[in-house]
């Protein structure tokens, strides 16, 4: 069930990122798609750090009003708390959608962050927790998660004792398409936890006959079916037992036990014969299975309730055999759990891109460890620390290869350390001559702009005298000294005529003043246009000579630092897979032991046995010898 | 007691057993300690992990000559996306074969960055070619090409890529 939740979470997040609200199709962040591309392959911890580092540049902005992230910025923090989750980091996920719950943030957001955060404490058996979560949840919640909510409410107040509660909840889901089968089965439970027997027996019932194509309803109908069955059994009503116990699909995971149970019921009504359908049945399937291994014994103990002792001996001595190769079957994989060959068939890379790695493993001949462990890989604890040892050994590798990665960023710094050390003084040499002449001539530019303003307000026609007026105004200046003191007929008519030069030429500057100025300015908005190209080449170039500089320099601690923690959590990855891989071996090794004990003990039962069988079909003999 | 009594006591008698045998060898308490250690080791690699990206991204894309661009699915389009390949002013750029889980994580919604790399400041041509299958398993060959300019900060492209029988453009760009 924790698996069907978490799944169950993973699509909730898919579809709210792939539906949302329309505008987000424009407004969309590529950098959060991405980390869901990776989220949708199971490869969270690149979609982790892709969101971490998204949000760590967002929360890092002056105004991230203008970052395309800002639209989706609760989508975001509550993305990284699901992938964490996903990806087990119980306690992060945890604390990121907490920060949520205890902000400023709309009552329905409040709501959703309750419901996720509800839903870990549960992953993590903290049912106390999950009840205080799920019960400040108040008023609208969002339409995409009420029935999760209150599933996982209906499950809170099951393990809290609160059963009246989850009854009322159980049964308003009784129409939610998703939880077919589950809400019902459920309620069963719930009502027999709450003193109501007949009441649940009805609803398990009635979970039991759900008709449905898909493989979870199909799975808690068996279950329900067998849950009938077992009370029943226990109740001392075989007959009834029977009638649920023949439900369970032949092909389903509870089909064994069902069948067993099936021919329990038989054999305690006395109908050893009919006991024999079922076992015979299940003496053709795998013989790992526990419900297989009793088979072994039950036939021959019905063929002998059946006065057939011989056969009876027969099967008893199969079993007797059976159950020696089986024995030496764990010893085999005990010893090959302890030589590390378990752990191998793990983590081989091949097997993981089989969805029922699990099955094919099972079947793989170099494996005979895991023949018995079908069970135990089931158990929550067991997945739960493998998934652990897979993610330890995932990261081991990325460690490795970030070490790889730290030894090509040095050699891509020298290089480019020898390059431009070599080449940069020569440039910024050049770059200073020419950086001195540009502050020149916008200093001269600038000193234009201010005499042609002043000249608006005070006009000076001398200044836009062109370069012939001005020679020509300089030479008549020079006559005028020159003839200054002649005092001749000739000089006085010089004089005269260079004053009516002078008055032209003051003529030409005074009236044209206004043309010439809007010349003036015009000229210098075109020197502006290459002032500004000017600007731009400069400012690129200062970037492209910053960007040098940053190419190479300012790296060294951040690779050293960054090597030191890649070398710290490698030893510390290996030391925890040691671990890992240690409490996988005795878990594995803890399961066939008992696995060991009981054929053990099924194996001094079937010498008994055999030998009564073997004495009762000789008597027998005897006396249809003797009565002939 | 009969033999069904007796061997369902004998069960439970094991499940006993087999509860305190695993009891001594493996706590909840030793796997949830565990857990939490390796909670710790996986936030760490994780700022280590971000930490590099961060850095792989100021050494090798610098912002002035970084160029990425993503390929998004059109919205509910479920034709068969088999490869990509793109190039950026006729030089090939990079080209990607999408395997059945890649697909699927696109026409979830998520968004693939194809390609990131360096490029001068200026205009650009970009060019993208699909390979894929219609309906009916027919082929299906799109190509597309878009002019951006590339400025200071960094380029970001989006790819749509549409199947035969949308009514959106087959290959559409966004920067």
């Amino acid at each position: 069930m924790r698996r069907y939740i978490c799944l169950f979470g993973l699509c909730l997040s898919s579809f709210s990122f792939a539906a949302g609200d329309p505008s987000r199709d424009t407004k969309k962040d590529l950098y959060l798609g991405e980390a869901f591309y990776y989220a949708f392959q199971g490869e969270y911890v690149d979609a982790i750090t892709r969101l971490d580092t998204e949000l760590g540049q967002f929360n890092r902005l002056d105004d991230p009003n203008l970052d395309p992230m800002h639209f989706q910025i609760n989508h975001a923090n509550f993305s990284v708390g699901d992938f964490e989750l996903s990806y087990r980091m119980h306690q992060r996920a945890g604390r990121a959608i907490k920060s949520v719950l205890e902000g400023n943030v709309e009552l329905s957001i409040r709501n959703e962050a309750a419901y996720r955060l509800a839903r870990i404490y549960m992953q993590k058996d903290d049912h106390r927790n999950a009840l205080k979560t799920i019960e400040k949840i108040t008023g609208k919640i969002p339409e995409k998660i009420r029935d999760d909510e209150l599933f996982l409410r209906a499950q809170i107040y099951m393990l809290t004792g609160k059963f009246d509660d989850a009854i009322k909840i159980l049964q308003s889901l009784q129409g939610a398409r998703d939880f077919e089968g589950f809400s019902t089965y459920n309620l069963g439970i719930a009502l027999i936890q709450n003193g109501q027997e007949l009441k649940g027996f009805e609803q398990l019932d009635k979970a039991g006959q759900i008709s449905s194509d898909d493989d979870g309803t199909l799975a808690i109908r068996d279950k329900a079916n067998l849950m009938l069955g077992n009370r029943l059994i226990a109740a001392g009503q075989p007959e009834l037992a029977k009638q649920y116990l023949d439900r369970v699909r032949l092909t389903g995971p509870f089909s064994n036990k069902a069948l067993l149970g099936s021919g329990w019921t038989d054999v305690a009504l006395g109908k050893f014969d009919r006991a024999l359908v079922p076992w015979s049945l299940l003496l053709q399937r795998n013989v790992t299975d526990k419900a297989v291994q009793e088979s072994m014994l039950g036939v021959p103990y019905a063929y002998a309730k059946l006065d057939l002792h011989g056969k009876a001996a027969l099967l008893y001595g199969s079993a007797l055999e059976k159950f020696g190769s089986e024995l030496a079957k764990l010893d085999a994989s005990i010893k090959s759990i302890r030589e590390g060959r378990f752990l191998k068939a793990l983590v081989s890379d091949e097997l993981k891109q089989d969805k029922n790695w699990v099955v094919k493993l099972r079947e793989l001949p170099e494996t005979p460890e895991t023949y018995y462990l079908l069970e135990l890989m089931a158990s929550n604890d067991f997945q739960e620390s493998l998934q652990n040892y897979f993610d330890l050994d995932d990261l081991r590798k990325r460690l490795e290869s970030w070490e790889d990665y730290l030894d090509a960023y040095e050699d891509i710094i020298k290089y480019r350390h020898q390059y431009y050390e070599s080449i940069l003084p020569n440039i910024d040499k050049q770059f200073r001559a020419i950086d001195s002449q540009m502050r020149l001539r916008l200093e001269q530019r600038q000193a234009l702009d201010d005499r042609s303003k002043l000249m608006l307000v005070s006009p000076r026609p001398d200044f836009l005298e062109t370069a012939d007026e001005r020679i020509i105004r300089d030479n008549l200046r020079i006559l005028t000294e020159k003839y200054k003191n002649d005092s001749s007929a000739s000089a006085n008519d010089i004089r005269r005529r260079i004053k009516r030069l002078q008055g032209v030429l003051l003529w030409q500057t005074k009236t044209t003043y206004d043309k010439r100025l809007t010349e003036a300015y015009k000229h210098l908005h075109q020197l502006d246009a290459d002032v500004e190209r000017l600007r731009s080449i400069y400012r690129s170039f200062v970037r492209s000579r910053q960007a040098a500089t940053q190419s190479y320099k300012g790296y060294d601690d951040q690779i050293r630092q960054l090597r030191n923690r890649v070398r710290d959590s490698k030893e510390k990855v290996n030391t925890l897979m040691a671990r890992q891989g240690n409490m996988l071996n005795t878990m594995a090794i803890n399961e066939l032991d008992q696995r060991r004990i009981r054929l053990e003990e099924f194996q001094v039962q079937a010498r008994f046995a055999l030998s009564e069988s073997y004495d009762r079909a000789s008597k027998k003999q005897q006396d249809e010898g003797g009565a002939k | 007691m009969n033999r069904f009594q007796k061997s369902v006591l004998m069960a439970l008698l094991l499940c006993m057993v087999a509860a305190e045998s695993m009891a001594e060898e493996v706590t909840r308490e030793q796997i949830k300690g565990l857990d939490e250690q390796v909670q710790d080791i996986k936030k760490d690699i994780l700022g280590i992990s971000a930490e590099l990206t961060q850095l792989e991204e100021k050494l090798i894309y610098p912002s002035n000559t970084q160029v990425s661009v993503f390929v998004t699915l059109v919205k509910g389009d479920k034709f068969r996306l088999d490869a990509v390949k793109v190039k950026i002013d006729g030089k090939d750029a990079t080209h990607h074969i999408y395997t059945f889980k890649e697909l699927e994580a696109l026409q979830s919604g998520g968004v693939q960055r194809l390609y990131t790399g360096n490029i001068l400041a200026g205009e650009h041509t970009i060019d993208v070619s699909l390979i894929g299958k219609g309906s009916g398993n027919s082929d299906y060959l799109q190509n597309a090409s878009y002019k951006f300019t590339k400025s200071v900060e960094p380029k970001l492209i989006e790819v749509i890529l549409a199947g035969p029988s949308s009514s959106n453009q087959r290959i559409g760009f966004k920067d």
